[in-house]
């Protein structure tokens, strides 16, 4: 039962994750990009759709990192290049996603999806308990943990990372300094776009392997809160990631046990749950100066005139 | 010593004829500029004097029209800074381009070569900062750094370049006094090491204490070369300035009026962890009186200041009288409307909005007090724009307000030119009290001797002025009464002419025991 359990929050947790690191990389070079939800649905319908039309799950992931990408540059081309107001592109971004994906799956509703298989690892997978766990999974789980460690790597230790974090903190100075930062604006925005894609996939060929209109359902709303709880930090990202994806699940058994014990716990709260788990890290954090100086990236949704 | 040989031999850098025009302006106008071997240079003169054009077109910042640059005896041509630091030439910017949330050595490792690894340039940040009596930890992020230490990242990020010339834009304009003896010191160092050094101020004394020569610009020329030991203040005021800076004239003292502010008792707590807390706050300041406050920074200055406008009223609505009415709860406004003006420190950002226009600027201090010039159809308030715009007008043709445009953004002036427009804002409504906080920080001596002479004007004219200053040569030029506050204590007031200077040091170190000149102040 415990097994189960941890199962089912591993696979609800993993798409969170993903899109979250992809916001982060995004936010960390100063770019707000409120369009997650929009570019997961296109990546879920882009992942569903290759999957069906080539039969292979694994171009299936393919199709829908190039889904996610593609739909972030134009997110990319209108604020960069544009220099259109981050917020309200960001939001358009989603609703247009919400509303193309529709349009393109709408033949492929209510088809028996492709479902990505599980890749046991020799070995590792015969640990009692955790081997079944962590090491039995899908190619989207362990690229989910890869993806963790290689983004902090790539922020805190790479110089790459280290002018990305310089063009978030103060994209002026940086620019002073030669550092490209549309170019590197335009990357992170890919790379974000990419990211949710992923998890859009991970929804349509793992979680529900099929294709169900708007079934990215908000996560991609809770993968944006999810970068302000994690403060901008990989590793407490994916620790943030697992206990919203826990709460979620928790929130289903406690409808059950409500059903059938009759305790009325209103599942509208649990759902809000992560909601207000961000605005309380939100408190914390700008209640310092300082804590807020080091963690939120400063120019975040700042536009930037290469000119000025 | 053997610079002096190395000065005769050849200079490090010359530069001859060097010109920008931007348009048809000329900032810098033929140019011809020495600098020896381990020599620091004095680079002297007033905001917009071209000084600023001058060392970004030496770092590669900008591209000269005209002239030439050598550098030990080669013509260079410096496209970039990039260039210029391969050249051997570093700088040390007034306004830094730090990263906040990044450390120390990050903050460094952003401008050298990308291959050195940021373990390798924490060490040698750590091995440099020490070895120039610049202590900085590597790993502390620059968001906990005070501006002094902010400084010295600069400064050891220039020094890691190993330079030959290092140019410094108003070092310690930013500094306390003694983070600015520490500066000197590493100065000192890098003079000793045969390094030169561009050294860019408008404070006198810090020239001629520490620079070898001096070259002063104005309008883009240069109009005097000289070594600063030799000449007195007031000469090198006269290269700067063109003309001898005018003496303030002195409102007489003795002959006052009524009492028009009166604060008594007044102790406020500390409202941030880093502020001070005021203790038992007296002061009575009479029509005609100028009232200076002296004291080292950071001993309740800004909180008097906040108290006195009512930024932050206080508890006890006695403590504070305007006129003779209580006024200690009320705001800002409530006590403009009684006729008092107010001048904060800082001037971006408090005092001015900077992105906003001068007129608008104007309304944002005056909509209340001067409703009825700048306001029409009652509740409705509109904007009456001709009559700001007018007003806007006025203030800066008093004030000698030197801007581009009719209605330029704020932030465009210079700091001493906006400084004026801002007195300049509250004088135009002729107020019966004035109360400002570091009137000429940072501003040039002539911009500084306007702003002397018309806070000096208003008193003769029959208004209560109260001046905190760090300048004691401002005090002595314009007040009729000292005192100095410590620690959040006030002392007592003392007329100007039998307090010296050894006093206010011991008054500034909070020694209180001088009490023989206490009593003639208590006469009234």
């Amino acid at each position: 039962m415990f097994e189960a359990i941890l199962l089912t929050v591993i696979t609800a947790s993993t798409p969170l994750v993903i899109a979250a690191l992809g916001e982060l990389v995004t936010e960390r070079s100063g770019v707000l990009n409120l369009g997650v939800e929009g570019m997961m649905i296109m990546g879920a319908v882009a992942a569903f759709a290759t999957a069906q039309l080539t039969g292979s799950p694994y171009l299936g992931i393919l199709g829908g990192i190039v889904g996610g990408g593609l739909f972030s540059l134009l997110f990319g081309f209108l604020t960069l290049t544009l220099v259109a107001n981050q917020v309200a592109t960001g939001l358009a971004l989603t609703i247009l996603g919400l509303g193309l994906s529709g349009q393109l799956g709408e033949s492929f509703v209510g088809m028996p999806g492709v479902r990505l298989p599980a890749i046991v690892i020799p070995l590792l997978s015969n640990i009692p308990f955790f081997g079944r766990v962590l090491f039995s999974q899908d190619l989207i789980f362990y690229m989910s943990i890869a993806l963790v460690f290689g983004i902090s790597w790539f922020l805190f230790r790479s110089r790459a990372g280290l002018k990305m974090r310089a063009i978030g903190d103060n994209h002026g100075s940086a620019h002073a300094l030669g550092i490209n930062v549309v170019r590197t604006r335009y990357l992170a925005v890919l790379f974000g776009g990419a990211c949710a894609g992923l998890a859009g996939a991970q929804l349509s060929l793992v979680y529900t392997p099929q294709w169900v209109e708007n079934m990215s359902a908000g996560r991609g709303w809770i993968a944006l809160a999810l970068v302000v709880f994690a403060s901008w930090r990989p590793l407490r990202l994916l620790a943030g990631g697992y206990l919203f994806g826990a709460v979620g699940i928790g929130q289903l058994h406690a409808q059950l046990l409500a059903q059938s014990g009759g305790i009325a716990i209103p599942s509208q709260l649990l759902s809000a749950l992560p909601y207000i788990a961000t605005i309380v890290v939100l408190i914390i954090i700008s209640h310092n100066r300082r804590t807020t100086l080091i963690n939120t990236p400063a120019s975040l949704g700042k536009p930037f005139v290469p000119d000025r | 010593m053997t610079f002096s040989e190395g000065v005769e031999a050849s200079p490090l850098l010359s530069v001859r004829g060097l010109t920008k025009l931007f348009g048809s302006f000329a900032a810098c106008n033929a140019i011809d500029l020495d600098i020896g071997r381990g020599e620091i240079h004095a680079l002297l003169g007033e905001n917009g004097a071209g000084k600023s054009t001058l060392v970004k077109m030496l770092f590669g910042v900008l591209q000269p029209t005209a002239g030439t640059v050598s550098l030990e005896g080669k013509p260079v041509v410096i496209p970039s800074p990039g260039e210029a630091r391969r050249l051997g030439v570093g700088m040390v910017f007034q306004h830094f381009s730090l990263f906040e949330a990044l450390t120390v050595a990050e903050n460094i490792a952003l401008s050298l070569d990308p291959r050195t690894p940021l373990a390798k340039i924490a060490e040698e940040t750590a091995t440099v900062s020490r070895a120039y009596g610049l202590p900085l930890d590597p790993s502390a992020h620059v968001a906990d750094l005070s501006v002094g230490e902010r400084q010295r990242i600069e400064i050891v990020r220039a020094l890691l370049q190993n330079p030959k010339l290092i140019i410094l834009d108003e070092p310690t304009s930013v500094l306390t006094p003694q983070e600015a003896e520490r500066l000197f010191e590493t100065l000192m160092r890098l003079k000793s090491e045969g390094r030169s050094v561009l050294y860019i101020s408008h404070r006198l004394e810090e020239v001629q204490r520490i620079c070898d020569r001096a070259t002063v610009l104005r309008h883009g020329k240069v109009t005097g070369d000289c070594d600063p030991r030799q000449e007195t203040p007031a000469s090198l005021a006269r290269m700067m300035v063109g003309t001898d800076v005018a003496e303030v004239q002195r409102a007489d003292a003795g002959a006052f009026g009524d009492v028009l502010v009166e604060v008594a008792g007044v102790s406020v707590a500390p409202r941030t962890p880093f502020a001070v807390s005021l203790k038992d706050i007296s002061l009575k300041v009479r029509a005609g009186e100028v009232l200076a406050i002296a004291g080292i920074a950071g001993n309740g200055q800004s909180e008097l200041f906040d108290a006195l406008s009512g930024e932050y009223p206080i508890a006890d609505d006695n403590g504070i009288q305007l006129r003779g009415k209580p006024v200690g709860r009320l705001r800002i406004n409530g006590r403009r409307l009684l006729g008092a003006g107010f001048v904060p420190e800082e001037r971006h950002g408090h005092a001015a909005v900077s992105a906003l226009s001068l007129s608008d600027n104007l309304l944002l201090a005056r909509s209340r007090s001067d409703k009825k010039a700048f306001l029409a159809g009652g509740p409705l308030s509109i904007l009456r724009r001709d009559a700001i715009l007018t007003a806007s007008r006025r203030i800066c043709s008093i004030m000698d307000v030197r801007k581009s445009g009719d209605d330029p953004a704020a932030g465009s002036l210079s700091g001493g030119n906006l400084q004026k427009f801002i007195v300049g804002r509250e004088l135009d409504r002729q107020p019966a009290v004035l109360v400002v906080n570091q009137p000429t920080w940072g501003v040039d001596a002539g911009a500084a001797s306007r702003i002397r002479q018309a806070l000096v004007d208003l008193a003769k004219a029959g208004s209560a002025v109260i001046v905190i200053s760090q300048d004691l040569d401002e005090i002595f030029e314009i007040a009729t009464t000292i005192s100095v506050i410590s620690d959040g204590k006030l002392s007592d007031p003392y007329p100007s002419g039998e307090l010296t200077l050894e006093q206010i040091g011991l008054l500034m170190g909070g020694i209180h025991e001088n009490h023989s000149a206490v009593e003639t102040a208590h006469a009234h």
